[in-house]
């Protein structure tokens, strides 16, 4: 009696029409970001470039990766620097 | 110069050989000159659902590899007598026409035609790029269902990479009965996910497949509603501004109604 009560006043279970909505929604958040490894390494060697002019950086050990979570992508380095140029 | 459309989707069997059949019918009948290209090479269907399969002389592949003119290979439909079919090889494989063969042979056709249509092959292989090399415009059809929609973003994201800018939606196989329950994603719900224009919703009609065993596209029957929802695709594709049908979301009104039975 109480479920029919709670589907009456809409609080019952979610509709699946709702809910393929929502995994849709988080997962094209996922799709969208997921880059080729070409397109990372290119990314990578950019990087360095541009931050090369303004710091000495270990190569070697620096780390680029996307990370999900549930509703967002970020995009993630880490870059050990070895020292500031001065003046370019 | 004509107006040169790709048909695809992305997942397989949602629907772009019927969407093919009944936009090629449906502009024949407001008078164009339409051109259907069939590129689902050794898959050939697009001749079955318009009646053409017994009067193929050559196809595609006998066209872009020069073994004849391409106006050698058009099938001129029995009804519409300005559609005309260029069917693909049943024989061949996907790798038989390459991109720029079909940019070349859809250049040649754009003085004869107001509207050339390509249906493309499900997937996103060698075929696809094929496909939509030498489009202006692309269509994708899709599902009201999960993995359709994901396919088609990852189509939209393709022609994106490939400088596509003008891509519009169709969402076929719509149960208006289940989105009224909930239990479907709507036309809105979709575009909203993809953010891509719309022009076309299209229900699950069994005269579909009534029709496809005739081999004439539901278009042409007056009491279909799938055939009115192409007719719709058709005129907006012409310009027109025709207003979407909104099958109404169950409300609270509506499950009191369902729960008593009543009026
Ligand atoms: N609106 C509709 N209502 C009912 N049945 C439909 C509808 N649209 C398509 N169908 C059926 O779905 C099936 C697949 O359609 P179709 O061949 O057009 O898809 P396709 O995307 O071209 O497939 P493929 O990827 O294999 O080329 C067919 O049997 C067709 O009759
Ligand atoms: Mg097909």
């Amino acid at each position: 009696m109480l479920d029919i009560i709670m589907k009456v006043f809409g609080k019952a279970e979610k509709k699946s029409g709702k809910i393929a909505k929502e995994r849709l929604q988080v997962v094209l958040i996922h799709d969208r970001a997921s880059v080729s490894p070409e397109i990372m390494e290119q990314l990578k060697n950019d990087i360095i470039a541009v931050i090369s002019k303004y710091m000495v950086i270990n190569k070697n050990d620096m780390e680029i990766s996307l990370a999900n979570d549930d509703e967002s992508v970020a995009l993630v380095a880490n870059i050990p620097v070895n020292s500031l140029r001065h003046k370019i | 110069m004509s107006e040169i459309i790709v048909i695809t989707s992305g997942k397989g069997g949602v629907g772009k050989t019927t969407t093919t059949a009944n936009i090629g019918v449906g502009l024949a009948m407001r008078g164009n000159r339409v051109a259907l290209i069939d590129t689902d090479t050794g898959l050939r269907n697009l001749d079955l659902l318009l009646g053409l399969e017994n009067r193929i002389m050559y196809d595609l592949v006998d066209v872009t590899s020069g073994r004849v003119k391409f106006n050698k290979a058009l099938v001129r439909h029995k009804k519409y007598d300005t559609l005309y079919l260029l069917p693909t090889s049943q024989v061949k494989d996907k790798s038989a026409v390459n991109p720029e063969q079909l940019v070349e042979l859809c250049k040649e056709m754009q003085k004869d035609f107001d509207f050339i249509i390509i249906d493309c092959p499900a997937g996103i292989e060698q075929g696809f790029k094929t496909a939509i090399a030498a489009a202006d415009c692309a269509i994708v059809v899709t599902m009201p269902e999960i993995s359709a929609v994901r396919d088609a973003d990852k189509i939209i994201g393709e022609l994106g990479r490939a400088d596509k800018e003008n891509i519009k939606l169709i969402v076929n196989r719509i149960r208006p009965q289940m989105v009224e329950n909930g239990d479907m994603l709507d036309m809105e719900d979709i575009n909203e996910i993809l953010s891509i224009d719309c022009i076309g919703q299209v229900p699950d009609d069994e005269m579909v497949v009534t029709a496809t065993n005739r081999g004439e596209p539901v278009i042409a029957m007056k009491d279909s509603t799938a055939g009115k929802a192409y007719k719709n695709i058709v005129g907006r594709l012409c310009g027109e501004r025709i207003p979407f049908y909104k099958p109404p979301k169950e409300g609270f009104f509506a499950k009191l109604k369902k729960l008593f039975g009543m009026f």
